[in-house]
Order: structure tokens, then sequence, then C-alpha cells
């Protein structure tokens, strides 16, 4: 799987409350979550344009703090394609697997600045900043993890792999 | 030779019949699968999306309206009607609705919804609070609650263990909060990523359950799985109040740990963590020396919203009043803490120091209500994050501490210890 786009930048210990804010989990509904994604560190950032399509690149220990799966859902529904990290907090990371969010820990992201478009190539464990041409590692998921990937998420998992033929 | 085991891999070994090794992914069958009324709507809607009609076991679900609950508005209501209509549909009997619940992690283990040995996953990340019991609790997203609901499985990785070995004795006022604020700022908020936290040592036996509770449920504020402890006397006892004859679940004497870190309880003063991050905790005689203004003060929480932390709110705040440019709020942490508190005489000691009384509720503790607070505020709060915009405006500041430390800054309208009053 390859992915391009243009990527926003974020520090470390981004954590759930920030990608979205406890006032805004009255509803599970991913369009109207991604409307206040990271509202409090960049108010606005999910009502403008060029979110969609766009790829997150972020410091240590993405996603910290709380289990809401509305975290990756907000960002999966302002149609971000994927999170480029140094590293995640283990519930967001879950939750990604889970929902089919494509997340990956990537080696370094000095090499970047805000709105370079990137390409994320999953086969072959790369990211190619096409502005500089220069291209970094990414870390590939343990095959289970995978295997949950492919699947779609994990409820498609559970009924191609666990289910199957019991309903 | 047989291998020596962490807690967590005699947990893990007992329900598969074999040994684990760190690392390995499991599929799993859980024995409590939890959610709230903010987790669980999303839960229920992917279920039902994956074609789920009946729910895999009824019995081993628990579902909790706590999050936004009495409901503030009319979204929040919706949410907590569809797991309502849900509980009853698939005749899910551990279904606690307000007025008959409270907040969840201090609710579940009152009721005995939790043995010693158990996996138990919570769409919710202080689902962690349960090691305290000796079960494996750990905190998940909706669609894994889904998930248990299809097929009453998880998927889990076979988790490192750090050990933290706790020696000698709590000095006055210093309770479970300090000790976990002081691991977090030794570890760092990512210090135990996709690790366990599993305390031992002699100063164990000395800590009360109500304490194990909060350092189990701020495990994952150092990003780890969970935050176990050994089952021991105490355990037993309060296992055997709610009629469970617990398994004795302890450590071999040298597992392999990730790591080791030893933290004497005689030096450990009380502790404020300051804002943004719950690992930035400092002593109380360094933190008092700022004199800052406090707006609000939180007492509750799954953090400190049980019985020990009325109790010591209650014996600082006894014969005064809450400083006047500042506010209480007290939040019993469940309904029978609320029932306790007000037969012991705290709820008139709190009304009468002009504290305000909430029902038990998450409430502010996540900004949701009850207590959201304005650009430029500050706040003590005895709960467990105090990251940007957590309790309201991103320019309002939390400083998380003990409910001794909030009392006392209460009463003095600044941060302060209970040796100032």
């Amino acid at each position: 799987m390859r992915l391009t786009g243009k990527v926003f930048i974020f520090g470390n210990n981004i954590d759930t409350d920030v990608i979205i804010p406890g006032r805004y989990l009255v509803t599970s509904e991913a369009e109207e979550l991604a409307r206040y994604c990271f509202e409090d560190i960049r108010p606005g950032f999910g009502r403008r344009a060029g979110v969609k399509g766009s790829i997150i690149l972020a410091g240590e220990n993405f996603g910290s703090g709380s289990s809401r799966e509305h975290a990756p859902l907000a960002i999966k529904g302002a149609g971000i394609k994927c999170v480029l990290a140094k590293s995640f907090s283990r519930i967001f990371l879950r939750n990604a697997i889970n929902i089919g969010l494509p997340i990956a820990e990537v080696s370094q992201i000095d090499g970047f600045s805000e709105g370079d478009e990137i390409t994320v190539d999953f086969t072959k464990g790369a990211v190619r900043n096409n502005r500089t041409k220069e291209i970094f590692k990414i870390t590939s998921l343990p095959e289970f993890i995978q295997k949950i990937m492919k699947s779609g998420g994990w409820l498609n998992y559970i009924n191609n792999f666990i289910l199957r033929g019991a309903r | 030779m047989k291998k020596e085991m962490t807690i967590t891999e005699k947990i893990l070994a007992r329900k598969l019949g074999r040994e684990v090794e760190p690392g390995e992914f499991l599929l799993l069958e859980v024995d409590v699968g939890l959610g709230n009324d903010i987790t669980a709507p999303l839960a229920i809607k992917e279920f039902q999306k994956y074609g789920g009609r009946k729910v895999f076991n009824p019995d081993k679900i628990v579902l909790v309206l706590d999050h936004f609950t009495p409901n503030k508005d009319i979204k929040s209501a919706q949410q907590s009607k569809l797991v309502r209509c849900f509980a009853q549909e698939q005749g899910i009997k551990k279904f606690f609705d307000e007025g008959r619940g409270g907040i969840e992690h201090v609710l579940l283990p009152e009721e005995g919804l939790i043995k010693p040995g158990d996996l138990v996953v919570g769409a919710d990340s202080h689902t962690c609070t349960y090691g305290a019991l000796g079960a494996l609790a750990v905190g998940v997203g909706s669609t894994d609650l889904a998930g248990v609901f299809l097929c009453g499985q998880v998927w889990l990785r076979v988790p490192e263990t750090i050990k933290i070995e706790l020696v000698g004795n709590l000095r006055e006022y210093v309770s479970g909060k300090d000790i976990v604020l002081k691991i977090l700022s030794i570890i760092g908020v990512d210090g135990a990523n996709y690790k366990v936290l599993e305390f031992g040592g002699d100063g164990v036996k000395k800590i009360s359950m109500d304490s194990r509770f909060t350092i189990s449920n701020m495990a994952v504020e150092a990003g780890a799985k969970t935050g176990v402890f050994p089952v021991d006397d105490k355990t037993v006892e309060y296992c055997q109040e709610r009629g469970i004859r617990p398994v004795e679940i302890i450590a071999d004497p040298a597992p392999n740990y990730a790591k080791e870190i030893k933290l004497n309880l005689d030096d450990l003063d009380l502790q404020v963590a300051y804002p943004y991050l719950p690992s930035k905790g400092k002593d109380i005689q360094e933190a008092a020396k700022e004199k800052i203004k406090i707006d609000q003060v939180v007492i509750g929480s799954c953090t400190n919203g049980r019985m020990e932390d009325l109790r010591m709110a209650a014996s600082i705040l006894k014969g005064g009043r809450v400083y006047r440019k500042t506010r209480c709020i007290i939040i019993p942490g469940s309904q029978q803490v609320y029932y306790q508190a007000l037969k012991e005489g705290l709820i008139e000691i709190f009304v009468k120091s002009d504290c305000v009384i909430a029902p038990p509720t998450c409430g502010p503790c996540l900004g949701g209500h009850m207590g959201v607070v304005a650009e430029g505020e500050k706040v003590v709060a005895t709960t467990n994050r105090n990251f940007v915009g957590r309790m309201g405006h991103p320019r309002s500041e939390i400083y998380l501490a003990s409910p001794a430390v909030a009392a006392a800054s209460a009463l003095k309208g600044y941060i302060c210890g209970p040796q100032s009053i």
C-alpha cells in the first residue's frame, strides 16, 4: 500500500484530549467529530481545506491518555490518510488498527517541514519526502496486526476467522 | 526448569493452561467487558453494523452511565438512552443507571464484580484500576468492546513488566496519589508504554485498598497496559466482604522484569503535578512556595472518589470555610460512597465549609459538565489528567494532587499542604 499527501506536523505527547476534546464526545459520528479534531491546539483545523487527503507526522507518544476511539475516528473522518509518529501510545495504536486507520512508526521527523508532500510505502517500509527526495524508514507491524489490518479491522477479522461458520 | 512468572504472566498462563512469553499475540476469552455512556454507543453501533444480533454472553458485560450523567444536553441523553435500551434488549443485568451506580471504576470493585485473576477489558482507559485487586484489567477502545459483544474475545500482546518495589512507611497525609504521581515523575508519561507496572515489596502491605485503586488507576498515565498488585491479606478481606473467594496470585521470586524501580515511602512527600502533564510532579514544599492562586478545587473521580479520600478531605475541611475566592466541588464516587459519607457526617462538613456536592459522575474531570472552567482559571484536582483543555478552556490550568492537598488548598485559596492549616 502506498499513500501520498501533504504533511501536518505535531509535537510530542499529543494526547487524545487535544485530538478530540471531551466536550465533543456527545456523538460518535466520525464526520461530526472530525470538525473539532485538534481544536484546542489548532483551532479550526478540522474545518479547514487541505486537511482531507493529508498525512499527520508527529513526535513521541502520539494518542496518549483516554481510550476514546473517537480520536482515531475524528482523524479518519477528517479524511486524513494516515498517521506517522516516532511512537504511539498503546490504546491509540490498537484503536487505529481495529478501525483500519493506517499508522506507522517513523525513525525521525526532523527531515520534514509542514506542507511537504510525502509518500508512505507500507510494503517497502519507507517514507519519502518528495520535496527533498530523502527517504526514511518506517517500522513494519507484527504479522498478527497486519492480518487484522488486511481484514479491514478487528470486527471483520472476528467475522472472517473467529465466527466463520459459527453463525 | 519452571519459568518464574510475573503476576501478568501468571494470570495469562492460568487462563490458557500454558506459559506465555512477552511479545506473543493472544486471543483470549474475557471475564468482564465494560463500557460507559461515551464508549458503549460506538461499540453498539459497530456491533450492529457487523451483523451482531445477540451479545455473546450478557452476564460478562457491564454497562455504566457515568460520564455525562445526569445528562447535560439532548445529545448526551440520546447516547444514554441508546445504552439503556441496548442493555434491556440484550438482557444485560449489570447495567448501572444514575442513582443506582456511580463512577465505573469506583463502582465495579465495590459491587464485587471484579475478582483476582480476572481478565477485564474496558472501553475506558482507567480500567487498569482493577489491577489493585490482582486482576489483569486493560483499557481498550469501543471496537474492542464490540468484539467482546460479538465473540467474547479480545486480542492482546503479552506485555513486559516493570517492577515497582515499595519499601518503608507512608508519612502522615501521604497517600496512594502521592506514590503514583512520584512514579510518574520518575518514569514519565510513556515510561511504561506497552508494559505493565507491577507493585511489590514490603511497603505494599501497609497501603490501603483505596490507595491501591488510586495507584493502579493512574498506571495508564505512564502509558502502561495496567498496574497490578499482588493478592494479599487486604485483598482477601476486601473480596470476602463481597462474597468472593479469591485466588491468591503473587509473582514468583525472580521473574524476568524489563526494569526494577525502588521507591522509599519514608522519604515521600505530598506531590503536585503541574500543567500540562501528570508526570510534572513537585514536592509540596516546593510547590507551596509559589503560592499559586486557585479558582476551583475538585475532589472526586475514579482516581480519588472513595471513602478514604472523602474522609481525608473532611478531616481537613472540618470547622473551616473554603477561601472566599475559591470554589470547591466534592464528588462522591458512587451512590454507596455518597450514602456512607452521609452516614459519617462528612457531607455535613462539606456543606458547612461551603463546598458544593455533585452527584457521582465523571463530570468535570474530562471537561464534560458540573465544573467546566474558564480561560485563565487554575484548578487543583484529585483527578488523573491535566492535559491542555482537559477541564474546559484550553488556557486553564490543572494541578493534580491528593485529597489532602486539594482540601488544604481549598481553605487557603492557593496550593499548599495540610501542614499549612
